[in-house]
């Protein structure tokens, strides 16, 4: 019988709100915008937190990764060539991998600033000379054929595995496997390919290129054919650079050793290098960062939610407080016919909130409708968590309940007699 | 008082009061007024415009609280009850009808005769079927599916008469119900009070009309809140 009636009341409602349909829809609008506006923040900022932690995760949460940095002084020189020495050594690469406590393994990487040709086409990705556990302590993962082994290395052997972007635009009709790719100036046979991996704000696109990627060759063929030097042409100077290892990634036992791990390479760096050409990079410490990140996003967020709620409420308790008043005549009929003060709050109330109910709704359809916009035209990760659309139901739920009390309650309270009169 | 009390008394006024109070003016619209209505009568009441026929039927109705005095619907005491329990007595023992109609616009002609019933603590089980019956009683049985608006001042009327008698009322109030409609329109709402009354309604018509009074088969003339007549046209063995 309760329900009955509830039902009865709601159905009555919806009838009066349709009575004044633009008022109505107008009326919605405050919540549907608040509740979508929240959905939509929500979902780009999950995804872009998700695409930023699965990111560090990628470079390994149990790993520091230390990497070579030019220094910034000693800039101004009218000498035409020069030679820069800085870096990462492979020194350093000893203590790190064979000294420290807790490092299980560590891999050095150079960089070669090569061009990577196949037949006409051409790309400048970075050429990474490594060694094969590479794979494991990053954690990427192989595509096709295999990856760099000992034997490649011992061998000093002309082969290279090709990073997908590469892959895919040197060789967009065929597998790159078995064929032979020019860097620099040699021909190298391609062994293997990867699978893509998310990218990174911290890596460093090279300038002129819309497709970055890596190409990975033997660390010690790598020294063979391009030793230690590497020469820049920059707009008419020629900088020669000498860099022994542009990236040590060390792997360590547990998450909890990582700070420790860190701190030592820092102080071991510190002590080592004369000058600041180095940095420590710890996705552990990212990771950390980028939750906090998130929890502060979260928390600005939740205050625009809930201003625009606020907003939308008002604005709803505003209309309903007019329609009170505009409805006085049609509130005495109802007391003078039996009705008791609940039945009024009831009426009001209901009505109150199946236009919030009403404005959450359409506001969830455009809140999903935004992010699945952007993942498509803007090609951002976005990911609307079932919670959100829920949340954001019961919340406009909640606004109509708060805000509809008022004008329920002012309703209820009038004189049946002073009612019946008004014009 | 009634001499007769041949009947069963519906409505008891004894010694009520009815003052308003605004700032320094103390309004007696209704004074030491005591009165006896009996079931199957039916009674128009009388008087100059600001003499108090409002305020009686809205304390008859139990819309109102008498200031002072005693007020008994069937022999339930209004005086002393909460809001609650006023309303309840509305819903089941008084039916409105009032000048203006008064229908809900959003709802068609059966759902205005059945609203009675919505606040009602048990809803009787044959409401649709009593609604149609009511429907066609007072002639619209053809226009169930239509809003207020749809319709003429006597056809609204009607309805709002069928919406008073839903609930099955100790009391029929009829404030100046013919009040909005052309004479020959307010022949026909009157005949239809002839009718209520001939099957045993209590009803009270409050008016102005002389013509609208002789119909009735007494008149309770008011002046200043107090009883100035009371004559009973139609005697028994008269
Ligand atoms: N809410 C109120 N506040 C103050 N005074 C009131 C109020 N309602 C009625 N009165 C006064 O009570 C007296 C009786 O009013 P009532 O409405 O009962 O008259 P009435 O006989 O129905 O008149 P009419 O024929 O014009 O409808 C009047 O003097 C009126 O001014
Ligand atoms: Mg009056």
């Amino acid at each position: 019988m309760i329900r009955g009636s509830l039902l009865r009341t709601v159905r009555l409602g919806v009838r009066s709100l349709l009575l004044h349909k633009l008022r109505s829809a107008l009326t919605t609008l405050g919540v549907l915008f608040g509740v979508s506006s929240v959905i939509a923040m929500l979902a780009i900022g999950e995804g872009a937190s998700e695409e930023a932690q699965e990111a560090i995760r990628r470079l390994g949460s149990q790993n520091v990764i230390l990497r070579s940095v030019k220094p910034s002084d000693n800039q101004v020189t009218d000498q035409t060539t020069r030679v820069l020495t800085y870096g990462l050594t492979h020194d350093d690469f000893a203590r790190v991998a064979e000294t420290f406590p807790g490092v299980v393994r560590a891999i050095p990487i150079r960089e070669l600033p090569d061009e990577v040709r196949f037949g006409s086409r051409a790309l400048r990705p970075r050429v990474l000379a490594t060694v094969p556990s590479y794979l494991d302590v990053t954690g990427r993962v192989l595509h096709e054929g295999r990856f760099l082994e000992e034997i490649d290395d011992r061998e000093v052997a002309n082969v290279c595995v090709l990073g997908y972007e590469v892959a895919r635009h040197l060789f967009p009709f065929q597998t790159p496997v078995g064929e032979k790719v020019r860097i620099g100036s040699d021909y190298f046979t391609v062994i293997g390919t990867l699978l893509p991996r998310v990218r990174l704000g911290s890596d460093r696109p090279d300038p002129g290129e819309d497709v970055t990627g890596e190409v990975f060759i033997p660390l010690k063929t790598g020294r063979r054919w391009f030793g230690d030097m590497i020469l820049r042409i920059r707009s008419g100077s020629r900088d020669m650079e000498e860099v022994q290892l542009h990236e040590i990634v060390a792997e360590v036992d547990l998450a909890e050793n990582v700070p420790f791990v860190a701190a030592a390479c820092r102080t071991m760096l510190d002590r080592e290098h004369t000058e600041r050409d180095y940095e420590v990079v710890v996705p552990l410490e990212l990771l950390l960062r980028a939750q906090e990140t998130k929890r502060i996003f979260n928390i600005v967020l939740g205050s625009i939610a809930g201003i625009s709620l606020l907003v939308g409420g008002i604005g709803i308790m505003n209309v309903m407080l007019a329609t009170v008043t505009e409805r006085t005549r049609e509130i005495g009929i109802r007391r003078a016919l039996g009705a008791k003060r609940r039945h009024i709050v009831t009426q009001f109330l209901v009505e109150t909130v199946v236009l919030s109910i009403g404005g959450g709704l359409l506001g969830i359809l455009l809140g999903m409708a935004i992010p699945a916009g952007i993942e498509r035209w803007a090609d951002m990760r976005t990911i609307v968590t079932p919670t959100a659309p829920l949340l954001a139901f019961g919340i406009s739920a909640g606004v109509g309940v708060v805000f509809g009390l008022y004008p329920a309650w002012r309703a209820a309270v009038m004189d049946p007699v002073e009612a019946l009169r008004h014009e | 008082m009634s001499g007769r009390g041949q009947g069963r008394p519906v409505a008891e006024l004894e010694d009520v009061s009815r003052v308003y109070r605004l700032g320094e003016n103390v309004v007696k619209a209704l004074d030491g007024f005591s009165f006896r209505f009996e079931e199957g009568e039916y009674w128009a009441v009388m008087g100059s415009s600001g003499s108090g026929k409002s305020t009686l039927l809205n304390l008859l109705g139990c819309l109102d609280r008498p200031t002072s005095g005693s007020y008994r619907v069937r022999g339930e005491e209004s005086s002393a009850m909460d809001d609650d329990a006023l309303s309840d007595l509305r819903s089941r023992e008084i039916g409105f009808v009032f000048q203006s109609y008064n229908l809900i616009p959003q709802l068609d002609v059966l759902e205005n005769i059945m609203v009675p019933l919505f606040y009602q603590d048990v809803p009787p089980a044959d409401g649709p079927e009593r609604a149609l019956r009511l429907a066609e009683r007072v002639g619209l049985g053809d226009r169930l599916g239509h809003r207020p608006l749809e319709l003429s001042g006597g056809q609204q009327q009607r309805v709002a008469i069928a919406r008073a008698l839903i609930n099955d009322p100790a009391l029929v109030l009829a404030d100046e119900a013919t009040g909005n409609l052309d004479s020959a329109t307010a022949v026909e709402i009157l005949n239809l009070f002839d009718e209520l009354h001939g099957e045993g309604k209590t009803i009270l018509l409050v008016t102005h009309e002389p013509a609208v009074g002789e119909r009735a088969e007494n008149v309770l003339r008011l002046a200043d809140g107090r009883i100035a007549e009371v004559s009973r046209a139609r005697e028994v063995g008269a």
